[in-house]
């Protein structure tokens, strides 16, 4: 059977058009999607049930023994650490910060180690930004910076931007410029009408000569900023100020450099600028599929995208310390339940090596290299495969995505609520 | 469910023409019913001021922006933190709440209706997960369409059948409630750095203005018989001199429908602006009242109330023109094909003349429009301020000695810019029961929901507030009323206590209403060529991924209606 119009939840771009042909409850054929979404539809081998750690082995248990021995782990912590939800729909991750809430614990998405600096900086200067389709239909200039889409965000250019036509602009090859910003000559460089090389470490520097040239004083500056010529820096901001619609996209090349938060306030402010004179718009490029969602759903329900503190009660959000590296780093958290992540990988060395000192629990449908660390792991129905929610795409859209296969796993939201339940069924409440 | 008997209420509901007959209220399975049935449960509300439930028909709650409002503003969360107690979840936030906190803190005040006042259809869904976080109000949707470009195409070939087919497809799929209209055609222009001026100006790239817009909607809005009008937030907003455009727009509103107003203008504080920079505003609500009063119209405040707040509104461009002015920070989101919109902190002073002058146009509204079906309360929440002030609101419509004492710490120049204190009228407690829930009622058409009154067969939504009308003279003691109006000593919502004193005590489980109007299949817009063209080309979501699936309405109420097309 061949479906239609299936939700790609691999990365931010959350492509909405894969045709999939299902055979026999599986996956078989994923078309219109890029590689990473074969990968991750065609390359799926689960682990078969949950899994309790005993001395140096694993123990097969069933899923009514695993909620309790999770719920018992949670318990029992002084200070639990739920983290991860970047892959998870958002009825999950509902669940999660009412579970912390309950728990008086910590929840804390992936940003803390992509995108938190982005979400520091809007707070301090606001997010001037726009739907993917408003770029697709209207820019003529599309900047990326730090980010190279080709290999992280493949279909990004060819969805929304660089190849694709919208309504006001016909023949998008010729009527878009595209300038590419980096440290080094990424597959998007080549690509670029313009390649702006920075010295790493100087993208702040560069933003600020880009705002004082928009602003009329090039006179301040020398004649080569980080590494990149004053003509060529000219030539740019000329072009950005004769831009009928701009956009910006930034990756973590920009986030996760030195002046971090800062690089993307200084960005946002260049973007403030050049809207005395255009229209610009400036957005992240969120890796995740879902990662955005966890920002939006923490949000709704306790007032801030990441880093949600409630072991006073009240949600307490001070990010660089109730961030989750800083607080494995610190050793702080007693148990760790994870969700829709894969920390063992992509967190630093010590917090690896905390999580593997105290009970973790881990939600994740495959062995990864957080299951090493882990103490019990569920697995569970993959969003967009065999579990269906919501997810909200990089620029916020909310969309559906589908149950293509039955299954006998519970999806993450089951699995939480049965915790969640027991949790407060013990707390009286 | 047992039922309720509530006893010795002092009761006013101006839809039922009872003004304050102490009575008893029979409730069974969520209804206000003839007989309660065996050992109901009894609530003695003997001097206490008993109303239906109150309804909020023009506030930003739920969806995209209002959650990037939050997103944005750790110092806002910061404002209005309370934890886990009871039934009740971890609430932040002081004028852009959290979703429970929003849902407690209008329960606590005795509303169990929101009307959300922008939803872009693009990211409805988002609008209707918040819809289910805020459990303990009924919530509705208006629906954007100020810069639909199928919409504009229509309007600009004359065709007002395709312009109402498409709003039907539209409000069906994405499960919205009216026809929302912010800065119609100047959301378009945003998408270029631009705006519209004026009414008659030309939308770029589109060949059509907001007029045309406007009166090509109203018609298409009583073609599909929807229970809501027009629900339009006018050009120009913000901008001083704008009470013309104001004006202008009125003209163009013809009476189509006897049982409500075919426009309804919101925020109309925001729009009534002489003079023609922020040196010279002054207040013209005179002239807006004047040309309101008798015609098919009916406006909200969007009252003005002095401290900080946060703007939000699908009019991008002019939050930008009010970033321009206050530069503190600023968030812009402009929806694809469809509309934008802005974010902005600010700080409404009473050492600011302009903020003056904003704050008496409101009251001013309120006080000279003859009949309070036409003028209902609101303060554009958070925009004019967060809701919570609506109870200090109510005091100053009721007191003219309060409006005195603050007078008295605002710029001495208020008074000659506007005619606040020189107006007597103080408002009766019948005139904020009609303003605060049955005027509302009315003018969203939804008293056939049993919303907005207590006669049998209501929806048992009840607010019973400490407060006795034959005890209390609301001319002066100001303090009682505005505790009073704070804090009922009962919220029922559809039949069940839902707070007390300021608490909430049980969970929620609201409804959200969206309407559907059935149209022929040859104006079935799903089937259209041109109109499935533009998911095929020019938006980035496909079409059959656009719709609001069921699963996001757990309680919806669907009203239908049968389009004369
Ligand atoms: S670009 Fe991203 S969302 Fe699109 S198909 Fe590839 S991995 Fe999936
Ligand atoms: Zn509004």
């Amino acid at each position: 059977m061949k479906v239609v119009d299936v939700v790609c939840p691999f990365c931010g771009c959350l492509c909405d058009d894969l045709v999939v042909e299902v055979c026999d409850e599986k996956v078989v054929k994923v078309e219109n999607g890029c590689t990473l979404a074969s990968e991750k539809f065609l390359g799926d081998h689960r682990l078969q049930s949950p899994i309790l750690r005993e001395g140096f082995g694993w123990r097969e248990i069933g899923y009514e023994e695993a909620i309790s021995v999770a719920a018992d782990i949670l318990l029992a912590a002084d200070l639990p650490l739920l983290y991860g939800w970047s892959g998870t729909h958002g009825e999950a991750q509902s669940v999660g910060v009412h579970l912390a809430e309950v728990l008086g614990g910590v929840i804390d998405n992936t940003s803390t180690v992509c995108h938190g600096p982005s979400i520091l900086a809007i707070q301090e200067v606001g997010h001037p930004g726009c739907t993917l389709g408003q770029v697709k239909n209207r820019a003529d200039v599309v900047v990326y910076w730090g980010a190279n889409a080709i290999e992280a965000h493949p279909r990004h250019m060819s969805r929304y931007t660089t190849f694709t036509q919208g309504f006001f602009v016909k023949d998008a090859h010729l009527a878009r410029t595209v300038i590419v910003v980096d440290t080094r000559r990424t597959e998007t460089a080549e690509i670029a009408d313009e390649f702006v090389q920075v010295e790493a470490g100087y993208d702040y520097e560069i933003l600020s000569a880009l705002r004082a040239i928009v602003r009329g004083r090039e006179d301040v500056i020398s004649g080569a900023v980080g590494g990149v010529a004053k003509t060529q820096l000219i030539r740019v901001a000329e072009i950005c100020k004769r831009a009928k619609f701009g956009a910006i996209f930034f990756g973590l090349g920009l986030t996760m450099s030195a002046g971090k938060h800062k690089n993307i306030r200084n960005a946002i402010e260049l973007v403030e600028e050049l809207n005395r004179h255009t229209k610009w718009t400036i957005s992240p490029m969120r890796g995740h599929w879902n990662v955005y969602g966890s920002n939006e759903v923490f949000t709704w329900i306790s007032g801030y995208p990441f880093a949600v503190d409630f072991s006073r009660g009240i949600a307490f959000y001070n990010p660089g310390e109730t961030t989750s590296v800083d607080i494995l780093r610190r050793g702080e958290c007693d148990a760790c339940l994870v969700v829709g992540s894969d920390p063992g990988a992509h967190l630093p060395r010590a917090c690896a090596a905390h999580l593997a000192k105290i009970p973790t629990i881990q939600l994740d449908p495959h062995v990864n290299a957080t299951t090493h660390l882990a103490t019990l792991q569920i697995p569970v129905a993959v969003s967009g495969i065999d579990a269906e929610g919501t997810a909200y795409r990089m620029d916020g859209v909310p969309i559906r995505v589908q149950k293509l296969v039955e299954t006998k796993f519970p999806d993450d939201t089951e699995v939480l609520s049965a915790i969640y339940r027991r949790v407060r069924e013990v707390k009286g409440q | 469910m047992s039922g309720i008997l509530v006893r010795n209420a002092f009761v006013i509901d101006p839809i039922k023409r009872i003004s304050g007959e102490v009575m008893d209220i029979a409730i069974r399975d969520g209804w206000v019913v003839e007989d309660a049935g065996p050992d109901p449960v009894v609530i003695d509300a003997s001097g206490c001021l008993t109303l239906p439930g109150g309804i909020d028909s023009h506030t930003h709650v739920c969806g995209t922006k209002v959650n990037f409002g939050r997103y944005m503003s750790p110092e806002d969360m910061r404002a209005g933190r309370t934890a886990r107690r009871g039934v009740m979840h971890v609430t932040s936030g002081y004028s852009v709440p959290t979703t429970f906190g929003n849902s407690y803190r209008y329960s606590a005040m005795g509303y169990t209706t929101l009307l959300e006042g922008a939803m872009a259809p693009l990211e409805a869904r988002h609008t209707h997960e918040e819809f289910t976080a805020t459990p303990h109000q009924d919530m509705l949707a208006n629906t954007l369409f100020d810069g639909n470009w199928s919409v504009m195409e229509a309007v600009r070939d004359r065709d007002i059948k395709r312009v109402a087919a498409i709003v039907a497809w539209t409000l069906s799929a994405v499960k919205g409630f009216a026809i929302k209209l912010t800065n119609p055609g100047g959301t378009e222009a945003w998408g270029w750095g631009q705006d519209v001026r004026g009414i008659h100006d030309q939308v770029p790239h589109f060949g059509v203005t907001p007029a045309e817009i406007i009166s090509a909607m109203i018609e298409a809005n009583e073609i599909l018989r929807l229970p809501h009008s027009v629900h339009l937030h006018c050009n120009n907003l913000g901008v001083p001199g704008n009470y013309r455009t104001t004006l202008a727009t009125i003209d163009l509103v013809p009476d189509l429908n006897p049982l409500r107003q075919s426009l309804y203008l919101t925020h109309a504080q925001f729009h009534a602006y002489g003079g023609s920079t922020w040196r010279d505003i002054d207040s013209r609500a005179e002239a807006i009242c004047q040309a309101v009063n008798g015609k098919p119209i009916v406006m909200d405040m969007g009252q003005v109330m002095f401290g900080r707040t946060t703007t939000m509104t699908a009019d991008g461009p002019m939050e930008w023109k009010l970033y321009m002015l206050h530069h503190n920070k600023w968030s812009n989101h402009d929806v694809e094909l469809e509309t934008g919109s802005g974010i902005i902190p600010v700080y409404y002073s009473r050492k600011s003349l302009v903020n003056c002058v904003m704050w008496a146009i409101g009251l001013e509204l309120a006080l000279l429009t003859n009949d309070p079906w036409q003028c209902l309360l609101s303060t554009d929440n958070p925009n004019g301020a967060p809701f919570v002030k609506y109870p200090e609101i109510i005091a100053l419509l009721m007191s003219r000695r309060y409006r005195e004492q603050e007078g008295t710490l605002l710029d001495p120049r208020t008074s000659h810019r506007t005619a606040i204190f020189s107006i007597d009228r103080e408002l009766s407690w019948e005139e904020i029961a009609v303003m605060t829930r049955a005027g509302q009622a009315k003018a969203l058409g939804i008293t056939g929901l049993g919303k907005g009154h207590l006669g049998v067969g209501a929806a048992a939504d009840l607010a019973i507030y400490p407060l006795d009308p034959d005890g209390i003279d609301p001319a002066v003691q100001v303090q009682e009323v505005i505790a009073g109006f704070s804090r009922t000593k009962y919220t029922i919502k559809r039949g069940r206590v839902v707070a007390r004193d300021g608490e909430v005590i049980v969970e929620g489980a609201n409804a959200t209403i969206w309407s559907r109007s059935d149209v022929p299949s040859q104006y079935d817009m799903g089937q259209d060529p041109a109109f499935t063209e533009k998911f095929s080309q020019y938006y980035t979501v496909r079409m059959k991924n656009y719709p609001v699936q069921e699963a996001y309405l757990p309680r919806g109420v669907c009203i239908r209606t049968e389009a004369a097309l």
